[in-house]
């Protein structure tokens, strides 16, 4: 499903660049559940915006979903954004103006899918993450947690060949951050391929594989074991 | 190509945002009004110079002699010229071309009578044709006419005032009134637009003047309106030759500037197209102003609204919007905004130039109005300057990397 080879990325500093990503090498496979550890400054959350596509890199390959990615222009980008990824952000990035059903239709609106039926799919994402309730509130009378959830239902409602969520668990506390989990780990149950950015190690041990990231390298890659929790 | 779905998209944001829409709103349609203001202002400025300058035809000239200032042709200085009848007939044949109309005129004072009233007043003599001279209106009966002067009749068309004097409120049309001792029957009354001293004149046939007192061909001065078709440069020179033409008919030196007396309502129309340019060109460049303020406004509050949209456009773009989308976004959006706050604007303008014109008339504003052409005009220069400020930001912000917008906050 993505396929890194070689991959390099600076930064310019002034004068000086940065390089961020040092040759980096990386397989994941269709429903792979994949955590990428490592502290802040390793590079991790470059490398997710790579994968996403919010950000190109300087040199190497990446292939998603069979396809090379280069040269692209913004146009290209935001269409396979929204037909191949959805993104969860640690501070959610809910448009404040927009209720909970309008934000999770709005990857719809730009995939051209009508309003009728965009407003039924998002109803139908939004009772996924137990929220149908909440349809018609502003983002400011959710909770965190319910924020999050919101977000996680506008990134599964294209349906998208990979979820990629960069600290989705950053900004919720314990309980929460569990349920958001869960939730997760539902959708990659489901066969989705799901990719998170943590610093947590509790976060990372309920994925099944942690790839760590230092100084722009990798410095492991193992699957876990899954735990059953307590 | 309408997009129900995208203009949906526009009124939530315009809806949710009402500060932010009241704000740019506020800026086109106070530009736009004040432009009007000025505008309408500017217009009533000039129609009541029009009107002011109303009195008399604006495409005469009046001839009259003095006595000459320097020795020509073996003929002393001091000699008295005097016009004839001739001259008429001299002007008739050498400018018949830009002569419109022409008339004699002799002026003297005499006391009316009528019953127990009496007055003094001008007695003019002259031919029909004066009345478009003085742009008289008749408004009774009528004014001299062709016949009165072959037969000589002692008739006269008396001014409004005139009339007022001597009979009161009653009509003084077909009663016989007494002039130096010599009785003639009014046979119309006249207005005049230059006002209450245009209307203490009386006028009577040329002709019976002429052989009344004196019996001669003297004439007192000529007055004339040229045709309309010269425009005032032409008009100005036409003037000259026929000064110069009457000088050397009369033996005057040329360089004899007062032996006969010319003056041109051309010139002074020059001046007075002039002072209309210059009002013109006032009223232009505080209309420009006026749109340039406005122009600023609708900038900055588009640099400052695609500020404060780029963590939400960033958010749309990791959501797939292409940068075309997020850019026709926002412009829709702002030339909606300014294209209904300029109609604001131009109604709430007419508005208030229709409810206070009235009041304005005794500073010199005659019925001040827009030409809506003119207003649209500066509307859709707003819109398309709007659009401009717009897209500049707009397309920045579209090629923003979508996580440098998300970052931002």
């Amino acid at each position: 499903m993505i396929e890194i080879k070689n991959l390099h990325k600076s930064y310019p500093m002034g004068k000086e660049s940065l390089h961020v990503l040092k040759g980096l090498n990386l397989k994941i496979e269709e429903g792979e559940f994949v955590s990428i550890m490592g502290s802040s400054g390793s590079g991790k959350s470059t490398l997710l915006n790579i994968v996403g596509l919010l950000d190109v890199h300087d040199e190497g390959e990446y292939i998603l979903d069979g396809e090379l990615i280069e040269n692209l222009n913004e146009k290209k980008a935001a269409v396979l954004r929204n037909k191949f990824l959805g993104f969860v952000f640690q501070s959610f990035n809910l448009i404040n103006y927009k209720t909970a059903l309008e934000n999770v239709s709005m990857p719809l609106y730009y995939a051209g899918v009508g309003r009728k039926e965009r407003q039924k799919i998002a109803m139908e994402y939004l009772e996924k993450v137990e929220l149908g309730a909440w349809a018609n509130h502003l983002p400011s009378e959710l909770s965190g947690g319910q924020k999050q959830r919101v977000a996680i239902a506008r990134a599964l409602v294209t349906k998208p060949k990979v979820v990629l969520a960069d600290e989705p668990t950053g900004a919720l506390d314990s309980t929460t951050t569990d349920s958001v989990m869960d939730l997760l780990k539902d959708i990659n149950n489901e066969g989705m391929t799901v990719f998170v950015i943590t610093h947590e190690e509790e976060v990372a041990e309920q994925t099944k594989r942690i790839v760590r990231l230092k100084d722009g390298v990798i410095i492991s890659d193992e699957k876990v074991n899954q735990k059953v929790k307590a | 190509m309408f997009d129900l779905d995208r203009w949906r998209e526009i009124f939530q944001s315009i809806n949710k945002n009402k500060l932010r829409t009241l704000l740019s709103g506020f800026t086109i349609a106070f530009a736009i009004l004040l432009f009007t203001i000025l505008f309408g202002i500017g217009n009533g400025l000039q129609n009541t110079f029009k009107r002011e300058f109303a009195g008399d035809s604006m495409l005469s000239i009046y001839i009259w002699a003095n006595k000459t200032t320097k020795p020509y042709k073996g003929l002393q200085s001091g000699r008295q010229i005097q016009l004839e009848n001739s001259d008429i007939d001299f002007i008739l044949d050498k400018f018949d071309n830009n002569v419109n109309t022409i008339s004699p005129r002799i002026q003297q004072q005499v006391q009316a009578v009528y019953k127990g009233e009496q007055n003094n007043y001008t007695l003019r003599a002259v031919y029909p044709s004066y009345q478009q001279l003085e742009s008289a209106e008749v408004e009774s009966g009528r004014f001299l006419t062709m016949l009165d002067l072959q037969q000589r009749k002692k008739v006269v068309a008396i001014g409004r005032l005139v009339e007022k004097d001597l009979f009161g409120q009653l009509s003084g049309l077909g009663k016989d009134i007494n002039l130096g001792g010599i009785s003639y029957k009014v046979i119309g009354t006249f207005s005049d637009p230059g006002g209450s001293n245009d209307e203490r004149y009386i006028y009577a046939p040329f002709t019976t003047i002429q052989r009344l007192y004196g019996n001669t061909d003297k004439i007192g001065d000529v007055g004339l309106t040229y045709n309309p078709n010269l425009n005032v440069d032409q008009a100005i020179a036409f003037g000259n030759k026929l000064k110069n033409a009457l000088k050397d008919k009369h033996d005057v030196s040329p360089r004899d500037q007062s032996a006969i007396g010319l003056y041109n309502y051309a010139e002074g129309n020059k001046q007075v197209s002039m002072m209309m340019l210059v009002l013109n060109v006032i009223i232009l460049f505080i209309g420009i102003g006026t749109l340039i303020a406005g122009i600023i406004g609708i900038s900055n509050i588009m640099v400052y609204i695609v500020r404060e949209r780029t963590k939400e456009l960033g958010i749309r773009k990791a959501l797939g919007a292409t940068p075309g989308s997020i850019i026709s976004m926002i412009l829709m959006e702002s030339i909606l905004i300014t294209a209904i706050a300029g109609y604001v604007g131009l109604l709430i303008g007419t508005g208030v130039l229709k409810l206070i014109g009235e009041s304005l008339e005794k500073y010199f504003i005659t019925n001040p109005s827009v030409n809506t052409g003119v207003v649209i005009g500066a509307t859709i220069t707003l819109i398309i300057a709007g659009t401009i400020a717009g897209y500049l930001p707009a397309k920045r912000a579209a090629r923003i990397k979508p996580i440098d917008a998300l970052n931002d906050n």
